[in-house]
């Protein structure tokens, strides 16, 4: 941020809710079959179909809405927003406006600002608040230009897909802050199985609000940036747009209220409509739908099937297992990496050990593979086990990678593979005091030189020792035993 | 030709008649009729000749487990019907045909009733006359030179002259009662959420019924009986269990309470009406009920209030049609902005685009709460009103509509004296109470008066057994 200002950044979140059926119809969520086909009077808006609302849709949404710190309100009332858009079928869209479906949150994570790297320069604990998060209904979507040039095509298999829209407080100071924000939710979201979270997909979307001031000033002038599709797009844009409004002030220029879009492939935001033709949505309440109304036992049933959440285990994770909070952050970016880690530790007993070989071996092969670990051939049994066996000193560190190489590649369990490869550590004292009796015997030269001082000479016989071994002399008392031999 | 459902079903019993001779009767008779007075929009021949023919085999059994066995009925055409043009009175809805049937119309055939056909009406629902149909003005059978009242005008001419046995309307702020008036039928607006609305295209979703017209009390209380009742696919439909409102006609009215609100006998009420409908409550009385004078004190804002939450809703009800997909678009436009604008401007007649600028204005921001919000509140104090009347009887009494029928164009350029006439009607809607218009007398130009009683939530049996009484 450029010296003397300060950006003031709020964040509206659409998270598709992931049902198997829309929210007021029973059409199917698919979106990739054949264009119109998961559709019925409801959710193409025919004249005369009514809305009614899905328990399914309903219960995602307070799952969500719990999860990520709001309370819900036991009645809320479900409102018309009124625009013109051909992918809207009825006209408006139903959300909700004044009584919305969850109020009040406050979410406390860890954030950090990066280096031009995009390194992360130091974790802090930051609270941000959560205004409010009501449920509402996606609409279709426009195709433009396919097959007939200059036609638009209007597909509505994606109309009347629940939406949680979760709106911010205007807390966050930095882009990263923002950044940092949306990853925590999308997680939160993933892990309890309430949004896919895939943003490139479209099934989770942000748009940002940005506005900066000098220090102590009153809020500015803010603009509303839509369509950023990706975590690090949501970064650059809300980057571009405090850089472009500093220059814009700087330069004596005003700020004007708009939307804007943001454009991946020129790094830049551009106006979308300006404040004159802003919509007047003329929100009223829905007259179809009753109003929404839900007890506090169902509030507290859901609260009780919430899972451990991703921030809560990972600070568990940094008590519990000594981990450093960036560490921990790793280890519960989804629920699968979280369980797995949780299993390695109990099968192995060492937290430390698992942590290492989580975040270097497996975490690097998982990236390489771009895949998920529940897909992958390792079981975190085995790895465990694994651990065990370098713990207790019947493979060494280096076959261990080896091992756990073969265990990535094609699965399998430790003990089976040191078996079937030979593997095993030679403990044996007196099977290693023979191999050190062979080197010494074959390397005359080397033993006379150690003798007359070249004490440096120590690593060749351990070396030549661990070689000869096939590597599975065990490193320590090979050198104990070379020691005492060489005298 | 009397086609009461008794009579009718009397017939089948007996074998004297079958469903197809009764069909093909109703059908010759809509063709001789429909030139002159353009009651029906769709006639349902093919359909209704082939229903009723395969009624014919069963239906001395038919007759008694089916409560409209053999029995024709005509529907306002804002109720969709699969494979059925439905055009709402609209040319923008020209040449739709709805893949789905409305539950009511669904209910009411499998009852056992044959649709004869799709009745005319003001353009989607919104008018008092009958002349905002892109389709021509229904003809009052009582005199063709008079409006037949509306939205229903083609519905209740239907029933009034025998076009069909009993016939399905919609009621926004008066549209079934006041042509039941101005023809001399039965029609019902029950309680809000008492019959689904699932396929009636929307005119204002808080205050639109379906409801029944019937040549007598009896027909309307069977039609009422079979087509009430909760929907899954209304979420504002009732719970409250459908009583056998056919039972329920004792004629007994000893000991009702009938209120008499005196706002609704001041000024402005036709002197003939007025007479008319205080012999009628006269009558009841006689037979054993008693009349308290009771209050509305909010009845002079009823008109200002409905035409502010009728057209916000109809304004965004109304916006589906926009030219994108089913109905009319206008070809020349050369921009989605263009293609919007011109679709609605020639899709839509003059009074449907007036309500929907009075509705937009109405919810605009920097408006909402002067209007819209506002008149949910008095909304709410009439709402209050009717909870305190009812404390003190069981049924009000008032006039349905403040005149006879008007003469085809006389308000036609004068939307606020047509809009005045609902003033009767229209705070029923408001409140989502039931309320029944039956024929109380005759003007001396020889046009039908009606009597509206008006009852508590889910208090129809009452009404039905009250109107009875006052029938017989």
């Amino acid at each position: 941020m450029k010296e003397g200002w300060e950006a003031v950044i709020g964040l509206e979140v659409h998270a598709q809710l992931s049902t198997e059926s829309k929210i007021f119809c029973a059409c199917s969520t698919q979106v990739g079959e054949e264009p119109n086909s998961n559709t019925c009077p409801v959710c193409l808006g025919l004249p005369g179909a009514l809305p009614v609302l899905n328990r399914q849709a309903l219960e995602c949404a307070g799952k969500a809405a719990l999860a990520i710190g709001l309370r819900i309100n036991t009645e809320s009332i479900f409102a018309r927003k009124n625009y013109f858009y051909p992918d809207l079928p009825k006209g408006y869209q139903i959300s909700q406006y004044d009584k919305p479906f969850s109020e009040h949150g406050t979410v406390e994570i860890l954030s950090a600002e990066r280096d031009e790297g995009g390194r992360p320069i130091e974790w802090k604990l930051k609270r941000f608040g959560i205004t409010r998060a009501h449920i509402e209904e996606d609409a279709g979507k426009s195709v433009h230009d396919i097959g007939d040039p200059g036609k638009s095509h209007v597909n509505l298999n994606r109309a009347g897909t629940p939406l949680l829209e979760i709106v911010s407080e205007p807390d966050f100071r930095t882009s990263w802050e923002a950044y940092d924000y949306v990853a925590y939710l999308r997680r939160t979201l993933q892990d309890i199985g309430a949004c896919d979270g895939n943003m490139e997909e479209g099934n989770l979307r942000c748009d940002a609000n940005v506005s900066v001031r000098r220090p102590g000033e009153p809020f500015g002038t803010r603009t509303e940036t839509k369509n950023i599709n990706s975590l690090r797009f949501i970064q650059k844009a809300i980057d571009y747009e405090i850089a472009r409004q500093i220059h814009v002030l700087e330069s004596g220029g005003k700020i004007e209220q708009e939307t804007r879009l943001w454009n991946e492939k020129e790094n830049r935001t551009y106006t979308m409509r300006s404040k004159e033709d802003a919509h007047d949505y003329r929100y009223f309440p829905e007259p179809d739908l009753p109003p929404l109304e839900v007890s506090a036992a169902w509030i507290e049933g859901l609260q009780n099937s919430l899972p451990e959440l991703p921030e809560t285990r990972r600070q568990r994770f940094v008590k519990e297992y000594e981990l450093s909070p960036e560490d921990a952050l790793t280890l519960t970016a989804s629920r699968a990496i979280a369980d797995f880690y949780e299993t390695v530790i109990e099968t192995s007993g060492n937290h430390k050990a698992a942590a290492n070989w989580m975040l270097s071996e497996v975490l690097r092969e998982l990236k390489n593979a771009d895949d998920d670990i529940n897909a992958s051939k390792l079981a975190a049994e085995n790895l465990g086990a694994m651990i065990r066996l370098i713990d207790n000193n019947t493979i060494s560190g280096k076959i261990a990678k080896d091992v756990f190489a073969e265990m990535w590649a094609n699965g399998g369990d430790p003990d089976t593979i040191i078996n079937e490869k030979g593997w095993v550590q030679i403990t044996d004292l007196a099977a290693i005091e023979k191999i050190v009796d062979e080197v010494i015997a074959n390397n005359p030269k080397q033993v006379e030189s150690y003798k007359a001082g070249r004490v440096q000479l120590m690593g060749f016989f351990v070396g030549q020792t661990l070689k000869a071994s096939g590597g599975k002399a065990n490193p320590q008392a090979v050198n104990d035993i070379v020691k005492t031999k060489l005298g | 030709m009397n086609l009461t459902i008794d009579e009718l079903h009397k017939l089948y019993a007996s074998g004297d008649a079958k469903p197809s001779e009764i069909t093909q009767a109703v059908l010759d008779r809509i063709e001789q009729t429909n030139d002159r007075l353009n009651t029906f929009l769709t006639i349902n021949k093919e359909a209704a000749l082939h229903r009723a023919a395969e009624a014919d085999a069963d239906i001395k059994d038919a007759v008694q487990t089916k409560p409209l066995a053999g029995i024709p009925v005509a529907v306002k055409d804002n109720m969709c019907t699969t494979g059925i043009r439905t055009t709402c009175g609209s040319r923008i809805l020209g040449n739709y045909i709805p893949p789905y049937t409305a539950t009511a119309v669904a209910k009411l055939e499998a009852a056992g009733a044959i649709l004869v056909g799709k009745t005319n009406l003001d353009e989607f629902a919104m008018g008092s006359s009958n002349e905002n149909s892109a389709f021509g003005p229904v003809r009052n059978p009582v005199n063709e030179g008079y409006v037949p009242g509306g939205s229903s005008g083609g519905s209740a001419v239907a029933v009034a002259a025998d076009l069909s046995s009993v016939s399905l309307g919609s009621d926004t702020g008066g549209s079934i009662r006041q042509p039941a008036s101005f023809c001399g039928v039965v029609g019902m607006k029950p309680t809000y959420g008492r019959v689904s609305r699932y396929g009636l295209v929307a005119f204002a979703s808080s205050l639109d019924q379906i409801g029944p017209f019937g040549k007598n009390v009896k027909d309307v209380a069977r039609t009422l009986g079979v087509i009430a009742g909760r929907d899954r696919y209304d979420s504002t439909s009732s719970n409250e269990v459908v009583p056998d409102y056919v039972n329920a006609l004792t004629g007994d009215v000893k000991g009702l309470r009938i209120g008499v609100p005196p706002e609704c006998f001041g000024e402005g009420l036709d002197a003939e009406v007025k007479t008319s409908v205080e012999a009628a409550i006269k009558k009841l009385e006689e037979r054993g009920a008693e009349v308290v004078e009771i209050t509305l004190p909010h009845s002079k804002y009823v008109v200002a209030v409905y035409y502010l939450i009728a057209t916000a809703e109809a304004s965004s009800n109304l916006a589906r049609f926009d030219g994108v997909r089913y109905g009319f678009r206008a070809e020349e436009a050369r921009t989605l902005s263009e293609m919007y604008k011109q679709s609605r401007d020639q899709g839509f007649g003059a009074e449907v685009k007036r309500r929907i600028m009075l509705g937009t204005f109405a919810l605009s921001s920097g408006y909402y709460d002067a209007y819209y919000e506002k008149a949910q509140r008095v909304r709410q104090m009439l709402c209050n009103d009717f909870a305190e009347a009812f404390q003190k009887c069981d049924l009000i009494a008032t006039p349905t509509a403040p005149t006879p029928a008007f003469k085809l164009g006389e308000k036609v350029n004068d939307p606020l004296a047509m809009y005045l006439d609902d003033i009767f009607t229209v705070t029923i809607n408001l409140v989502g109470v039931p309320a029944i218009s039956v024929p109380c007398g005759v003007s001396s130009n020889g046009l039908p008066i009606g009597l509206q009683l008006i009852g508590n939530h889910f208090d129809e049996a009452r009404i039905l057994n009250a109107a009875y009484a006052h029938e017989n």
